[in-house]
């Protein structure tokens, strides 16, 4: 399995046509506390960059985007219950959604750790 | 009472050699120091939050918060007749003010639009004023305007001001600057603290009990290291002071409050005393008397949202296909761990226990009129046992 990560901070661990995503802990710790996630429909189709989700702090909403295009497979239900989780999990049991990939291909240019690590320590 | 959001810039202009100015606060350093992130708000750099929004709405509820709102405009009014002077301003019943005793009053246009809301006390020398800082050099602007030139505006930009919220703020200040705990709510007076002369209110925009301290801004950062080493204090940012005044019910400049809302539509006829109705020398009284006479066309009224999902500032509010009103504050309850918000309904949906629907992105939210504040007030008034 590969973990991927976008400029626009969401990881995505990719595992032959199977992926999942999520926010990544920088992203977290810039929101502040979450207190509420919009998952995407099991089904829907999203796209590179599109909006796939949004998650709420307490200040304010934000879009998730999807890092590849796909179709969604499962979306996280324990964020309904516990929105938080996505504060004190962000890289495990916090994430979205998962998705079959469209296009493999999508995943060049995104990311690997040790690249996103120095994209934030720039930021 | 404030206004702009968290992310608002100082004014645009036009001219390129003047770059947009965020203005630094006295405390500033201090803010960083603890950690802070700094945001522009109100055209200065601002702490959003420290440890994290909610742990701070949560300890300034169970403890005693410190909050630097330095931002906020103290003024001085004085000179022969500037009670009188002011009541032709003012809805406020400004002239039975007794010393020490502070009201909450608003700016009105000759509309009955509320220009600003403000906090005016009467002291031995004046009457001191503190305002929003978003709007603060437009309301200077306006009262040099409307004041009649024997009477004196001064804007103490040289003080910086703190707020102390929470049921353990007074134990933590009384420590500090003994004998403010004779105070009551909406109460001020003159303390020492040192040789440095404080100007101490008992009272705030949380719901709970507490003090604003107007302190000179060169011994402000002393006087936050004083406050910040007793155990029941800690620094809060912007976003804790608003989820804390929301859940207190309590309107915000810019947002809840503005020149096309009056104050009976705004549920704040409590700011036109009773005398000022039947004298009717302020701006735009024939307007709002004739709103309390028939009342308002739409009313301020708060909301509790079904589910998690929050509903914000902006959503519209609908009965079945009509729109009937519109969110304009709104977000998580850290204290009832629910969305709540506050926003305006046409006047027969306003009644507490109507249900009808927000909308937010693209979908609809039930929700239902309840009374504020969401959360009680915990003031100490006078008269009640201490």
């Amino acid at each position: 399995m590969t973990r991927y990560f976008t400029d626009e901070h969401e990881w995505i661990d990719v595992d032959g046509a199977q992926a999942t995503v999520g926010i990544t802990d920088y992203a977290q710790g810039q929101l502040g506390d979450i207190v509420f996630v919009e998952l995407p429909v099991i089904g829907a189709t999203v796209t590179k960059g599109g909006e796939a989700a949004v998650v709420e702090s307490v200040k304010a909403a934000s879009d998730v985007y999807a890092p590849v295009s796909g179709t969604v497979t499962a979306a996280n239900d324990a964020l309904g219950d516990d929105p938080a989780l996505v504060n004190s999990a962000p890289e495990a049991d916090g994430w979205f959604f998962k998705l079959t990939l469209a296009d493999a291909g999508e995943l060049e240019g995104l990311m690997d750790a040790a690249a996103y690590q120095a994209f934030v320590a720039a930021l | 009472m404030e206004s702009d959001e968290m992310s608002d810039q100082t004014q645009n202009t036009s001219d390129d050699d003047i770059v947009d100015e965020i203005l630094e606060l006295p405390l500033d350093s201090w803010h960083r120091a603890k950690g802070a992130r700094m945001v522009p708000f109100a055209g200065y750099s601002m702490p959003i939050q420290y440890e994290g929004i909610i742990a701070e709405h949560r300890w300034t509820r169970e403890n005693a918060g410190l909050f630097d709102v330095s931002h906020m405009g103290q003024l001085i009014v004085s000179g022969e007749g500037e009670d009188q002077a002011l009541e032709a301003i003012l809805p406020g019943d400004i002239m039975g003010l007794a010393e020490g005793k502070m009201r909450y009053s608003l700016l009105l246009n000759e509309d009955g639009g509320i220009l600003d809301d403000l906090m005016i006390t009467r002291t031995p020398t004046g009457f001191y004023l503190v305002v929003n800082g978003a709007v603060k050099w437009e309301d200077i602007g306006h009262l040099r305007e409307y004041l009649p030139d024997e009477i004196t505006l001064n804007h103490l930009d040289d003080r910086a001001l703190l707020a102390l919220q929470g049921p353990k703020a007074v134990d933590a200040l009384e420590r500090i600057v003994p004998g403010v705990r004779r105070l009551c709510f909406m109460e001020a007076d003159s303390f020492l603290w040192g040789e440095e002369p404080l100007w101490i209110s008992r009272s705030g925009y949380t719901g709970e009990d507490g003090f604003e301290i107007s302190v000179p801004a060169s011994h402000v950062e002393a006087l936050a290291y004083a406050l910040c080493v007793q155990p029941e204090v800690k620094p809060i940012g912007l976003g804790a002071r608003d989820s804390l005044r929301l859940e207190a019910g309590l309107p915000l400049y810019g947002h809840d409050l503005d020149e096309e809302i009056d104050p009976i539509s705004a549920d704040l006829s409590f700011a036109v005393s009773k005398r000022r109705r039947m004298d009717a020398g302020f701006p735009g009284a024939v307007p709002i008397i004739n709103a309390i006479a028939n009342g308002p066309k739409t009313k301020r009224v708060g909301l509790l949202v079904e589910g998690k999902m929050p509903v914000r500032e902006g959503a519209l509010l609908f009965a079945g296909a009509e729109q009937i009103g519109r969110v304009t504050s709104g977000g998580h309850s850290p204290t009832l761990d629910r969305p709540i918000a506050m926003g305006f309904v046409t006047a027969a949906y306003a009644k507490i226990g109507t249900s009808f629907e927000a909308e937010v992105r693209g979908k609809r939210v039930p929700v239902q009129v309840t009374a504020m504040p969401f959360v009680p007030h915990h003031y100490v008034r006078k008269g009640a046992a201490k």
